[in-house]
């Protein structure tokens, strides 16, 4: 059909995607439209080359480091699930969310997992180096739910 | 048999006596018969209702969300310095007496910076296709959109029929017409002695397959000052979305081309347009020496009686949502600048020519079965070198002219990132404007 998403998403997908990030209908499929964009390969996933393609990406001092946030133990791919989980971590939260049920797990976009994405960024090896303890003192009197958020439009 | 064969030759005939009468002879001549008018009137006001319908049809299916999400992108940036977000981030903390500060925060603010720019970035996108609202009934920009309703995909049939059947066989005759007739008529002209009446055949000559060409595309152009338009002795600079944007520019006045020396028909043609009047053709070889290649413009320019040099200083196609950096290499000659602002009408066919993604001839193909080729073009008034400016500060000056009069983004960013890695060297000043937070030097802690 000549159209750009080689591949549409379906209706359970985004749901499944909907339930484990947060992120509404449109926002999901908007951000498809993105990703299969970046996807010059046309084969579902993204490598590391199709990030460095963004050239503000590429002249970010972090830029690397963030790449590699994407890319799961030892692999050099990232499907479309992996890509929305970690840019889940940077939804703003809401204030309805604060109060949801204690048992329910951890959503991703929480002050902790927020924090856990930035501490990986210095752990490089990913053996739990830097003294935790040390950053989250660093950190306690930052606003880590603003900074480390992005607006998305719904 | 035979009657067959014979019906099909009259039928022919019969066919080229109408383009020749009906769209030629007009074309030739400069007027008009109104049967493009009729088309174009018919074709704004079927979008129109078709508009109307999918939105109806997106209504009852409560995804209005759509059609604002392509209107407004993705996310909000907040686009603070990166000064003043870093000193937000160390509120906190008590400000050292002497000298910069690192904290583990800092990386709050690259990360952010970083990851909106993965969601959406100035760049990528201007290498794509513009993202239409709502759909205009042709394949190619139906990616969001899907199967809306009965009624849609009927009048999208339909669409099909007219587009391949009627419309592209036309075109496809008119432009293999208008570019025999360039090659015959140019090499003609050029067989004649250096009369007066040899430039003004010439430039008839030319015009004339330009406007069959854009008659073969269905296309509206409108002018806008004409009386800035490039004089002789000047060069005329545009933003580049397509090959057709030469095709535009040459249905109202004569330029000189430039560019490389091709093989095959983009030969023939070369050589026989450079018969009737001076173009500027390089060598392969030629294009990499800088100065022979500003000799020879400059040679072109100081000499009075050839034509204004067309040239597209962004060096590649970019999707007419933007323009590009400037290349300063015709902006050193010293030339009085013509700037041109063209800008097409997604609404009845996408212009631009992703060429990592279609050839010339697809292009091409794709060119002729959308439904018209609606743009407008403003000239500018004529600029020169100030004193004290150099040639980038010169080409940017022209840059924003021409992005603020067509209504296009004025980016900083290489067009040349559509295929090659950007350098190192912008990678390494945001390092040093970050190091200098860091490190803060004794000068400026002073006078606090």
């Amino acid at each position: 059909m000549g159209s750009r998403a080689s591949r549409l998403l379906r209706e359970e997908e985004i749901e499944e995607i909907k339930k484990e990030t947060g992120f509404s209908h449109s926002q999901i499929t908007r951000l498809y439209s993105r990703f299969t964009s970046l996807d010059k390969g046309e084969n579902g996933t993204l490598s590391r080359e199709d990030f460095q393609r963004i050239p503000e990406l590429a002249i970010n001092p972090l830029g690397d480091r963030i790449i590699n946030a994407f890319f799961p133990e030892g692999e050099d791919q990232v499907n479309f699930r992996g890509f929305m989980r970690t840019l889940a971590h940077f939804r703003p939260i809401e204030d309805n969310e604060k109060n949801k049920n204690a048992s329910a797990s951890e959503p991703l976009n929480s002050r902790t997992n927020k924090l856990l994405f930035a501490f990986r960024l210095y752990d490089l090896d990913r053996d739990d180096k830097i003294s935790r303890d040390e950053l989250l003192q660093v950190l306690e009197k930052v606003d880590v739910e603003q900074k480390m958020s992005i607006r998305f439009l719904h | 048999m035979d009657d067959f064969w014979a019906g099909a030759l009259w039928a022919l005939k019969i066919w080229l006596y109408l383009i020749i009468s009906l769209i030629m002879i007009p074309a030739m001549f400069g007027f008009s018969l109104g049967i493009s008018e009729t088309y174009m009137n018919i074709l704004v006001k079927t979008l129109e209702v078709l508009t109307l319908v999918f939105f109806m049809s997106l209504i009852d299916r409560h995804a209005l969300s759509y059609a604002d999400t392509s209107i407004l992108g993705l996310i909000q940036r907040e686009n603070g310095s990166m000064e003043k977000e870093l000193e937000e981030l160390r509120q906190s903390r008590p400000k050292p007496p002497v000298g910069g500060d690192f904290t583990l925060s800092d990386c709050f603010y690259f990360t952010r910076r970083g990851i909106e720019s993965i969601v959406d970035d100035e760049v990528t996108q201007r290498f794509t296709s513009e993202e239409l609202v709502s759909w205009n009934l042709l394949t190619r920009t139906n990616n969001d959109f899907q199967y809306i309703s009965l009624k849609l995909t009927l009048v999208y049939g339909l669409g099909i029929i007219v587009r391949y059947c009627i419309l592209a066989p036309l075109r496809i005759t008119l432009a293999i017409i208008g570019l025999s007739w360039l090659v015959i008529g140019t090499s003609a002209v050029g067989m004649l002695p250096n009369w007066r009446i040899k430039f003004w055949l010439s430039e008839w000559v030319h015009v004339m397959c330009y406007r069959i060409c854009a008659r073969g595309l269905s296309a509206t152009i409108r002018y806008h000052n004409r009386e800035n338009k490039p004089k002789k002795g000047g060069i005329c600079v545009a933003n580049h979305t397509s090959p057709i944007d030469i095709v535009i520019l040459c249905n109202d006045g004569c330029y000189a081309m430039v560019g490389q020396v091709h093989g095959g028909l983009m030969g023939v043609v070369q050589r026989a347009m450079v018969r009737s009047c001076p173009h500027v053709w390089f060598e392969r070889s030629e294009m990499k020496d800088r100065h022979l290649v500003t000799k020879r413009l400059r040679d072109h320019v100081n000499d009075k009686t050839k034509l204004p040099i067309l040239i597209f200083p962004e060096g590649t196609c970019i999707n007419n949502t933007s323009v590009m950096m400037f290349k300063k290499g015709s902006f050193e000659i010293g030339a009085t600048i013509y700037p041109v602002a063209i800008k097409y009408d997604p609404k009845f066919g996408d212009a631009f020519w992703n060429s990592s993604k279609y050839s010339m001839v697809s292009y091409l193909l794709r060119m002729m079965t959308s439904w018209a080729l609606v743009c407008n073009v403003w000239y500018l008034p004529a600029m020169h070198q100030q004193e004290g400016e150099d040639a980038v500060q010169f080409a940017n000056r022209v840059k924003s002219a021409i992005a603020h009069q067509g209504g296009l983004v004025d980016l900083q960013w290489d067009g040349g990132l559509k295929r090659a890695k950007v350098k190192e060297t912008f990678k390494e000043q945001q390092q040093k404007k970050y190091s200098s937070v860091v490190v803060r030097d004794d000068s400026s802690s002073n006078s606090d």
